[in-house]
């Protein structure tokens, strides 16, 4: 099985960008995740970061909200979206990250559910209401199961506490583009790749370095590659293909297979 | 270890803590600082005690309820009448000083989630005196029920966000604060209007709520050589429980009652009673307890009183109640429209439905107590805004 940091130094080795593709895991029903994710697969991403519904997300935009909301009605449950990470890795080699908050974990039990994440396969974490200061248990179980620990940083974030975050991150650094929640955007603001390389610096030799939050275009993809970014992380942009196909699911699974394909060209010099 | 010298590094016991999103670390370290500066700093304290005085019109009165204490033949039982401070609720003791803290980080825009409403009309009343620019976010539902209160806030010059998301009530509206906060994050200034999110806010709200305690020690003791056998208050976010209770958490003769929101009883499952029915949990920042499933979905609460109905409870209740300082009882709906109902018929007082639970408890337990020991309730807030919800309750046609 390749791991993120596998997976990072082929695609250096290629000179290309790595497209890590997520979806909220469940949405809109669970039996549907596992196709979609082979739709962005052939398509071309190179992490599948799996997002496990929750009920009050606070970081997310409304189309996250949205697809969250639908799995859960859908029936997805947490142990449910580490079958669907299982059965997805039987099929693929490829790294799956499960951004969760953190109240599912903590309910389930931290040890508990991060042993079953790595008996499904799961390669790592992104906990985006866990910050460092706050994470000591959960890194410990990490990191005793081998599992990655992904923190964010922000345009927000001070140079001191970028150092501890860069230090504490594993698999890659989860860079947010900007200031706001999930959603895409028509266009990239020059604030977002000034922050980019502002941060390279810190995480060049260290970790890593991946860019999210309103990207969704083959334009943006090039730009935040060009500026130094190792990945970028789509998400908005294949959800609201779902959302926009839920009574035809053929044509979003081609939808998905052709948008993956068109961002992860534009990674590739 | 004295207890209000909590918290400790910005948890009470294991409660408590800073579970938001990394954008938002650097905001409220820049917020502690900003309190602890305005905290050392007199003219700080003067600007708040003068709109204190001259604008909500502290002290409130603490009313010796004589009618409902002969009634029930036990404690005496004092009401702390917050429903007497401007805005009709304690809400305004927060607002005050968090807007005059805001200005002080030279924050022009300042963002607040309401449930029922009194503490979206409480920051709009503070924003307005200080001319600072309000918006409310307020769960469509909740808009719907409290349309009277959403007009108030518009008269009052802020801008009510009506929040389409979730179950359409307080918890959505925090949710959507914090969205708005993280994308507006240099203008704005976040006033939460409970003991709760990440700290310092349980801290800061606290503190600013303590007013309530510290007059009722004052007052009480002006005229007993002891201090009162209960204090009781009603318990959501807990702001106005943790304002009577700290000035007296070190106090141990004094027994503190929180009183929960149980709905329609705790067994229907349609309650809000956080404490008595909850779990531990992570949630708006804090660790503490939560309704929440089995598989860690926050659940949604039923109350017939909407600023109690929220599915958390501020991290030092929490606190409170494990190392047992504290006593977390619940009221029904039913319970609380009773003792609405005889809180206006014996004293002349229309308490809020909020305040109505803490009344509930009283009247349970004054009877058991001897006729030289007090209570103090503390009436939140007053009952006019929960008029038609009593009509329709009570089947009665207005």
């Amino acid at each position: 099985m390749i791991t993120l940091n596998e997976t990072f130094q082929k695609a250096k080795a290629k000179g290309e960008g790595l497209l890590i593709g997520y979806i909220t895991a469940g949405d809109p029903t669970p039996d549907q995740t596992p196709k979609i994710a082979d739709a962005l697969i052939r398509g071309g991403i190179d992490i599948l970061e799996l997002g496990l519904p929750f009920s009050d997300p606070i970081a997310d935009g409304p189309t996250i909200q949205a697809a969250s909301l639908r799995a859960l009605n859908a029936g997805t449950t947490p142990i449910k979206v580490l079958d669907m990470a299982r059965q997805i890795k039987a099929e693929h080699d490829l790294p799956i990250v499960v951004m969760t908050y953190y109240n599912p974990v903590f309910c389930f039990g931290v040890d508990g559910f991060l042993s079953r994440a790595k008996d499904a396969g799961v390669d790592g974490f992104i906990v985006p209401d866990l910050p460092l200061e706050e994470a000591g248990d959960y890194q410990k179980a990490a990191k005793a199961r081998e599992l990655d620990t992904i923190f964010l940083a922000t345009p927000a974030t001070s140079m001191v506490r970028l150092r501890k975050i860069v230090d504490a991150s594993s698999g890659f650094l989860y860079l947010v583009s900007r200031f706001g929640v999930t959603g895409t955007q028509t266009s990239l603001s020059d604030s977002t790749l000034q922050l980019i390389k502002h941060v390279r610096p810190f995480t060049a030799t260290k970790v890593p370095l991946a860019v999210g939050f309103g990207i969704s275009k083959p334009k943006h993809v090039q730009q935040v590659i060009a500026a130094g970014a190792d990945a970028v992380i789509i998400g908005s942009a294949f959800i609201n293909i779902v959302k926009n196909n839920i009574s035809n699911p053929l044509v979003a699974l081609q939808e998905l297979q052709a948008t993956a394909r068109a961002l992860k060209s534009a990674t590739q010099p | 270890m004295k207890l209000s010298n909590y918290p400790i590094d910005g948890k009470y016991g294991k409660y408590g803590g800073q579970f938001v999103p990394e954008i938002l670390m650097e905001a409220i370290a820049e917020l502690e600082n900003a309190y602890t500066q305005a905290c050392a700093d007199p003219e700080f304290q003067h600007q708040l005690d003068y709109y204190l005085a001259k604008f909500v019109g502290r002290p409130t009165p603490l009313y010796y309820a004589k009618n409902l204490t002969r009634k029930l033949g036990g404690a005496k039982i004092y009401l702390k009448r917050e429903d007497l401070a401007h805005g009709g609720a304690h809400k305004i003791n927060n607002t005050l000083g968090q807007a005059l803290l805001a200005k002080r980080m030279g924050k022009t825009r300042v963002i607040a989630e309401t449930g029922a409403g009194q503490h979206g009309v409480a920051t709009a009343i503070a924003c307005a005196a200080l001319g600072l620019k309000a918006i409310v976010f307020m769960g469509t539902d909740d808009c719907e029920r409290q349309r009277l209160n959403v007009f108030r806030m518009k008269l009052l010059d802020a801008e009510v966000h009506p929040v389409e998301s979730g179950s359409k009530t307080l918890k959505d509206a925090i949710n959507e604060a914090f969205r708005d906060w993280v994308t507006n994050l240099e203008s704005t200034y976040y006033l939460i209007g409970s003991t709760m999110g990440p700290h310092p806010y349980p801290m800061i709200v606290r503190d600013f709520q303590s007013i309530i305690g510290k007059e009722i020690k004052q007052q009480f003791t002006a005229t007993a050589d002891k201090l009162p056998d209960a204090l009781i208050a009603c318990v959501g976010g807990g702001s106005n429980a943790m304002g009577t209770f700290h000035p007296f958490e070190d106090d141990i003769d004094v027994k503190l009652f929180g009183v929960e929101a149980a709905g329609e009883g705790i067994k229907s499952g349609k309650h809000a009673a956080t404490l008595a029915a909850g779990q531990e949990g992570i949630f708006h920042g804090m660790y503490t307890y939560i309704l929440q499933d089995k598989n860690g979905q926050i659940e949604n609460t039923t109350s017939i009183s909407a600023g109690l109905d929220y599915p958390g409870v501020g991290p030092e209740h929490s606190f409170l109640k494990t190392i047992k300082r504290a006593n977390y009882v619940y009221a029904t709906d039913k319970e609380a429209v009773e003792a609405f109902l005889i809180l206006c018929k014996t004293e002349g007082i229309l308490p809020a439905l909020e305040s109505s639970h803490a009344l509930a408890y009283a009247l349970k337990l004054a009877p058991q107590m001897s006729r030289d020991q007090s209570i103090v309730v503390t009436l939140s807030g007053r009952g006019d805004k929960d008029v038609e919800t009593i009509a329709k309750y009570t089947g009665a046609q207005i």
